[in-house]
């Protein structure tokens, strides 16, 4: 005779929707989760609830139109998005912008990678249940937003970039605020890490929860810290060509080996370290000169005071801005991959020597991260769910586009 | 080894498939039949061309090209951290090619939103549904002849008039 308790209880199928309104999914995505008990046996993302044709809209925007775009993708990081749809369409025309500007730029991408990843590691604490480090990580963001908000005049939809440069220059004094953030930045990493790192409830929700293997990873398009996080040591700010001024800075790339949720964390905050450090190098070395290129040229707006003084100025003025003129690009097609925040942020262009774009085709992290999430969510409890989700960092904006 | 290496090998290997190879802004672009994608992507993959980096489509409509639609491959060696584009041509008449899901995972979600926007068909696709439209969606909007301005979808939209009839309505 066999005692009940010990025949597997079994229980029938529970089909659970989460989302699309679920507070922990950051956004409108949806999960149909199939349950046994509380493991999930199967999982089917839906996706498209924040499809707005983006790439459509870019074909009948300029190429300097279309960057206003660029920022509603990711908008926890829109620099990132701005500078690698600039370099995109830079490379498609040709033109080389100044040193002044790459190294902005790369000052900006860096500050946009610490919120971002601030925010994510908060998010995934406070959907864990730990108050506090969201709160820390909270605040620092929003200190960086303030600097984006004097560099910029906004703080979420900065439209930063213009193809050719830049929308204006850094304020004086510019490089005192940023290191007084940074200061702030490195204290309050250090208090995230001391809350979390060797917190026993984080490591037991953590470890071992939504291990993504090298193979995996590679044939499932993963890239960013969460590929890093999985010991693949790739990073296109240095293995490949660098692109804006990257090779001119010393930094290290934060690698992780088990490739789960814990290791995706650990990476993050390494790189909010590394980061720091670069973006005081490009305080320390930024050259002077132009943010724009030469107006002559025929892709950017010349000054105010020329254009209100000058024949020629306005001239080069509504060469630009008139309806039948514009920007003559070359007829061809160019792909830029950047490191986002996320990962690999690519922008396509197709041009066929019109104003504005044949095509313009975004490579998003988040929708090839997010590919992966229910072979990773297969087996493990429900409550794992928002861990895996706050640690693959979705932004639906970018991964519905 | 370097792209132009392969490009000229891949000539040498498919002489009936590739129809050109160019270079643009330093990029390398090799123009394959799209019948014959799989086992072009196949040889690369073997050569060192081990991530898919992105999946895309253009349709070749006004811009001209050997077929309407183009599906474009590119291509990352992290060995030699070199990039290759691989744009496959599709006729209009029967916009279909084999998927290469079997290669790499992430062709997956990447065909099905090629499918949804531009209508082509991967064979052998485990799973080819819309991912971004709902699924009684009409139409595939990348086309360039899918109007801009929302003109087909507004005209055909369902009007709700809960209950009151047009008669009763207060005039």
């Amino acid at each position: 005779m066999t005692r009940a308790i010990e025949q597997p209880l079994e229980t029938d199928k529970l089909v659970l929707n989460f989302g699309p309104q679920h507070p922990s999914t950051h956004g409108t995505l949806r999960i149909i989760m199939e349950l046994e008990g509380e493991t999930v046996t199967k999982a089917t993302p839906e996706i498209g609830y924040l499809h707005s044709g983006f790439e459509k809209l870019g074909e009948d925007l300029d190429f300097n139109q279309y960057i206003t775009i660029t920022d509603r993708m990711n908008y926890l990081s829109p620099l990132c998005n701005n500078v690698a749809y600039a370099l995109a369409a830079e490379k498609l025309i040709g033109l080389e912008v100044s040193q002044r500007t790459e190294y902005i730029r790369v000052l900006m991408c860096e500050l946009s990678r610490i919120a971002d990843h601030l925010l994510n590691v908060g998010m995934l604490a406070v959907d864990l249940g730990a108050m506090t480090a969201f709160l820390y990580g909270f605040r620092l963001r929003e200190d960086i937003y303030d600097l984006f908000e004097i560099a910029t005049g906004t703080r979420l939809t900065t439209s930063y970039t213009l193809v050719g440069g830049l929308m204006r220059d850094i304020p004086e004094d510019y490089d005192k605020a940023v290191i007084k953030v940074l200061d702030e930045v490195v204290e309050g990493v250090d208090e995230i890490e001391t809350l979390l790192t060797k917190n026993r409830i984080w490591q037991d929700r953590t470890k071992n929860i939504g291990v993504i293997s090298k193979e995996d990873a590679i044939s499932y398009g993963i890239s960013g810290p969460m590929a890093r996080a999985s010991g693949i040591d790739w990073d296109i700010r240095v293995n490949e060509q660098p692109y804006s001024s990257y090779g001119d800075f010393d930094f290290d790339v934060a690698i992780a080996l088990n490739g789960d949720v814990f290791d995706r964390y650990l990476v993050r905050m390494e790189e909010i370290c590394q980061s720091v450090k670069i973006c005081r190098q490009a305080l320390e070395k930024m050259p002077e000169g132009d943010v724009i290129v030469d107006p002559g040229l025929g892709y950017s707006l010349p000054p105010k005071d020329e254009v209100y003084n000058s024949i020629e100025g306005l001239i080069y003025h509504f060469e630009v801005t008139m309806p039948n003129r514009g920007m003559t690009p070359p007829v061809g097609e160019a792909y830029v991959p950047t490191e986002s925040p996320n990962g690999e942020l690519g922008f396509y262009i197709v041009s066929d020597g019109n104003r504005t774009p044949y095509r313009v085709r975004t490579r998003p992290p988040s929708f090839m991260n997010y590919s992966i999430f229910s072979k990773l969510i297969e087996g493990h409890m429900l409550s794992d769910a928002p861990a895996i989700l706050g640690s693959i960092n979705i932004i639906a904006g970018e991964l519905d586009r | 080894m370097p792209p132009a290496t392969i490009l000229s090998q891949v000539k040498e290997q498919f002489p009936e498939t590739v129809l050109a190879g160019t270079e643009f802004a330093g990029e390398q672009i090799l123009h394959v039949k799209g019948q014959h994608i799989l086992t072009v992507l196949t040889a690369l993959k073997a050569d060192g061309y081990n991530f898919l980096a992105d999946l895309t489509a253009i349709d070749n409509l006004t811009l001209g090209g050997f077929e309407r639609f183009v599906v474009s491959y590119h291509l990352l060696c992290h060995q030699s951290a070199e990039r290759l584009t691989v744009k496959a041509y599709i006729p209009e008449e029967n916009p279909s090619m084999p998927s290469v899901e079997s290669l790499w995972k992430t062709a997956d979600w990447q065909e099905r939103e090629v499918f949804d926007l531009y209508g082509i068909i991967f064979e052998g696709h485990p799973n080819l549904i819309r991912i971004m439209n709902p699924d009684d969606f009409d139409g595939y909007p990348l086309r360039k002849d899918y109007p801009r301005l929302g003109r087909k979808e507004r005209d055909d939209f369902p009007v709700v008039d809960r209950g009151i009839q047009k008669k009763n309505r207060p005039q």
